[in-house]
């Protein structure tokens, strides 16, 4: 390969500015050939814009790139491709409704406008890919109905069908179980290994030190380290990161367990899930583990009245109760933070104290109109406790990065003051700071007698927060656990499913 | 930890400034109607010194103060993400049904309240064939406009339908030197436009438009709302046929005929995008007048109609393709 003292890419005082506010400042950085070079960092430290910069999303204000050694103009994804640099994205964008064989091949046909389309040999590359990945994705299927794991392997396979020497992956792993975290770790060190430069985004420390050679840490805009990450402690990468100790999450024995808020009696929808009886008391936070795709959102989306179950019972406070759409839900107290950010979440090119106050009209606008001063001062509150890093309460949340945003829905739904509270993956790209103090709020409101139900497939946070684990798989409830009893490895029994035949639920 | 710098050297974490505020007005849509407003006036008073004569403007409005009252509902459909092309169709067999009402010998009262059940009963169809069947509202009020125009002329066939004299000559009537159908649209801009900027309901139009899955979770009632806005309309709608049917003093099948271009006219060059979302009551009222100047000055220098009719097809691709540069630029 090149001599390993040559950088692939070496970055030189690079800034870049947004209306005015400068959201990147002087960035040095130099990427060797066969690295693996994490990113790390708080929301909104600029990591993302970062990458979108080396991959030709945006120009830099300030500074120059060089690829060995030769000045380059990133100008477009285009010719990022052409040199060899393909992001992942933060939000996977491709074309739901192309198959995967076309996604592979987007915008490298570079054929006559009106040609025939070899169709055939699409698809014998688009397999050849799959199969040097290791993955078995039917490449005639459109990208809708994958898992986001496949997806993001489609990602990784268009950037090897590119032949790409650099492959961004912005935060690839938030949404993906354990065992698919292990299949892409297996990839990069591959892809490595054949002298590609990869650079990892993550909020997980742990994930960072196992797969990453070196790592560089951005706090605000400012490289503020780059290091082989072996010479780093977790501890020092935190202090470099947020410039303080974190403080450790305790999880608070001392909240009283009242009686039943929420309790779900045999709850169908079938070939969603089966027969779900649950209950959740006052006071108490009830985890749901499981593997992606057993079906835990779609038992949160029938309680919220999003896709209501076709039978079974629901009873809130010990009142039987029909939810046939989500103002129902929330009628009875109850809040749901969704999953799905960008679709269910997000009002994007809305300001984002608008988004904040999404859901609580009657106390923004207790006379019919809307109070500019009762608005505000929400979201400022908001903005202050959960540090959501913004240049202007006006701004459309869209500018946000992707775990402030996170943070701003978040934020939605703690200010409707719910009595039960229902999470789906809540902490997905937020970082390890604004993590612990997170938790707290989670803890303060059990304590405050609310009823929590935390859908999550980080374990770790479900050990820690949760006074019982329920788990999930193919559709039913397989375990109980309560929280002395609680393991890793029991959760995971009870999450992966039991008919073999049907293989890794997706 | 070598290269390792102090953390204490990096900033700490704070508020940046935010945008300044005349910068934030210039690139609203409203600024450009506003700008071509003052451009039009301009340059209509070289064309006729009729420009500079507040009367005259306000005459030539009157034509227009029926399809500029729909525009103003138009506009919040539009901003909630549908849309309504059947509303001058709707004016035209509203002001039918009401004219034969009155034919065969029913009291005024009544009649006017039987044509205003009509418009609102049509925006009650609309709304159910988009919302209950879930269908673009753009191929279902394209089948509508044809639907009520039809059935138009079967109620009044190729006559004109006489109203009685008391009822003729709502444009003659002046408030404070102002024809009263100018003073109901200023009224309804001043009321819709405090509606859809100020209270919940105008800002869950907003949300809607926006991301309708995001503002169903949020607990908005999009369907609810949706109809609210579609009755709305056709009820507008038929105010505004029989407000036609004062002014010209007989009704036809063809009232109001081409009226839906002048609606989405004045709603795309008032910024509202045509995506939803986006868009305000302001900017609809000043593109009302904008685009009165432009047809008066068009009048007045001679030009043919088939002329007219191109100038007001350049506009509208000129005012969508400027209010999406607007928006894709305070976007990203
Ligand atoms: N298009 C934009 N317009 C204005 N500001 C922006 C834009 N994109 C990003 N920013 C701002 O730049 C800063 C850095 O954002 P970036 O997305 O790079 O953060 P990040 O480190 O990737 O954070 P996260 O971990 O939350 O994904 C943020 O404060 C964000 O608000
Ligand atoms: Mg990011």
């Amino acid at each position: 390969m090149t001599n390993p003292e040559t950088a692939l890419l070496s970055a030189r005082g690079i800034s870049k500015q947004f209306a005015g506010i400068e959201v990147l400042s002087d960035v040095d950085l130099d990427l060797m050939p066969g690295e693996i070079h994490a990113l790390v960092g708080e929301n909104g430290a600029g990591k993302s814009t970062f990458a979108k910069i080396l991959a030709g999303v945006y120009r830099p204000t300030r500074g120059s790139l060089s690829l060995n050694d030769q000045h380059v103009d990133i100008t477009s994804p285009i010719v990022a491709q052409k040199l060899g640099v393909t992001l992942i994205h933060q939000e996977p964008i491709s074309f739901p409704d192309l198959s995967v064989a076309e996604n592979l091949v987007l915008g490298r046909l570079n054929s006559a406008p009106l040609a025939r389309i070899p169709w055939q040999k699409i698809t014998r590359d688009a397999q050849a890919l799959m199969a040097l990945l290791g993955v078995s994705i039917d490449v005639t299927k459109p990208m809708r109905g994958l898992s986001i794991a496949d997806q993001q392997m489609v990602e990784i396979a268009r950037s090897l069908a590119s032949n790409s020497r650099l492959i961004i992956m912005d935060e690839p792993t938030a949404p993906l179980t354990p065992k698919e975290v292990a299949t892409l770790f297996v990839i990069a060190r591959r892809l490595r290994d054949e002298g590609r430069t990869i650079i990892f985004i993550s909020h997980r420390l742990e994930e960072v030190r196992a797969l990453c050679d070196r790592v560089t840490v951005f706090r605000d805009g400012h490289k503020v380290a780059t290091e082989r990450t072996a010479n780093l402690s977790d501890s020092d990468i935190i202090r470099l990161m947020i410039g303080r100790p974190l403080k450790e999450y305790m999880h608070k024995q001392g909240s009283i367990i009242g009686e039943v808020a929420l309790k779900l009696t045999n709850l169908t929808l079938p070939g969603k899930f089966h027969d779900i009886s649950l209950a959740v008391k006052k006071g108490e936070i009830v985890g749901l583990g499981g593997l992606v795709g057993a079906g835990r959102t779609d038992v949160a989306q029938a309680i919220f009245g999003i896709a209501p179950a076709a039978s079974g019972a629901i009873e809130v406070n010990g009142k039987l109760v029909k939810i046939n759409s989500p103002t129902d839900a929330i009628a009875h107290g109850l809040a749901f933070v969704p999953e799905d950010r960008a679709q269910s979440g997000i009002f994007r090119t809305l300001a984002v104290e608008q988004n904040i106050t999404a859901a609580i009209a009657k106390r923004i606008a207790p006379a019919m109109f809307i109070s500019r001063f009762l608005e505000r001062r929400f979201a400022q509150d908001s903005v202050a406790k959960l540090r959501i890093r913004l240049a202007s309460l006006r701004q459309p949340i869209g500018e946000l990065s992707g775990g402030n945003q996170q943070k701003a829905i978040l934020a939605r739904w703690l200010l409707t003051d719910p009595s039960i509270l229902i999470l789906d993956e809540p902490t997905r790209g937020i970082d390890i700071g604004v993590k612990a103090e997170f938790y707290d709020m989670i803890g303060e409101l059990a304590a405050g007698g609310r009823a929590i139900l935390l859908i999550s497939s980080e374990l770790p946070e479900l050990l820690a927060l949760c006074d019982r684990v329920l788990v999930m798989s193919e559709g039913r409830l397989t375990a109980d656990i309560p929280r002395r009893e609680a393991t890793q490895e029991l959760i995971m029994q009870a999450a992966v499913p039991r008919s073999t035949h049907q293989g890794v639920a997706a | 930890m070598s290269n390792v710098e102090n953390p204490a050297l990096a900033p700490s974490r704070e508020v940046a400034a935010p945008r300044p505020a005349w910068r934030i007005f210039l690139i609203r849509p409203e600024t450009m109607t506003l700008a071509l407003l003052i451009l039009g006036v301009f340059a209509g008073s070289q064309l006729s010194e009729f420009f500079l004569d507040i009367n005259y403007i306000l005459k030539s409005f009157t034509l227009y103060a029926e399809f500029a009252i729909v525009a103003l509902v138009l506009t919040m459909v539009i901003i909630a993400g549908e849309i309504d092309l059947s509303a001058a169709s709707n004016m035209a067999l509203s002001a039918c049904v009401f004219a034969y009402a009155q034919q065969t010998g029913a009291p005024l009262p009544i009649s006017i309240a039987i044509g205003l059940s009509a418009g609102l009963f049509m925006g009650l169809f609309n709304a159910f064939i988009i919302i209950g069947l879930k269908l673009p509202s753009i191929i279902v009020t394209i089948g509508t406009l044809t639907l009520y125009r039809g059935l138009a002329q079967i109620i009044a066939g190729d006559k004109s339908i006489r109203v009685p004299e008391s009822f003729i000559g709502i444009n003659n009537v002046f408030i404070g030197g102002i024809p009263a159908p100018v003073i109901i649209f200023i009224i309804l801009s001043i009321v819709l436009g405090l509606v859809l900027g100020t209270t919940i309901f105008g800002r869950q139009i907003y949300l809607i438009g926006t991301n309708e899955v995001a503002a169903r979770h949020a607990g908005v009632r999009s369907k609810s709302i949706k109809i609210i806005l579609f009755a709305t309309l056709g009820l507008t709608s038929a105010f505004a046929g029989l407000l036609t049917a004062s002014r010209l003093g007989s009704v036809r099948y063809d009232l109001g005929l081409g009226g839906e271009l002048q609606m989405v006219l004045m709603a795309m060059l008032g910024g509202t995008y045509i995506f939803g979302g986006r868009g305000t009551i302001l900017g609809t009222f000043l593109a009302a007048w904008l685009l009165v100047i432009v047809t008066t000055g068009m009048i007045v220098a001679n030009w043919l109609p088939a002329y007219q009719l191109c100038v007001l097809g350049v506009l509208l691709i000129i005012s969508i393709i400027a209010t999406n540069f607007i928006y894709s630029r305070t976007e990203r």
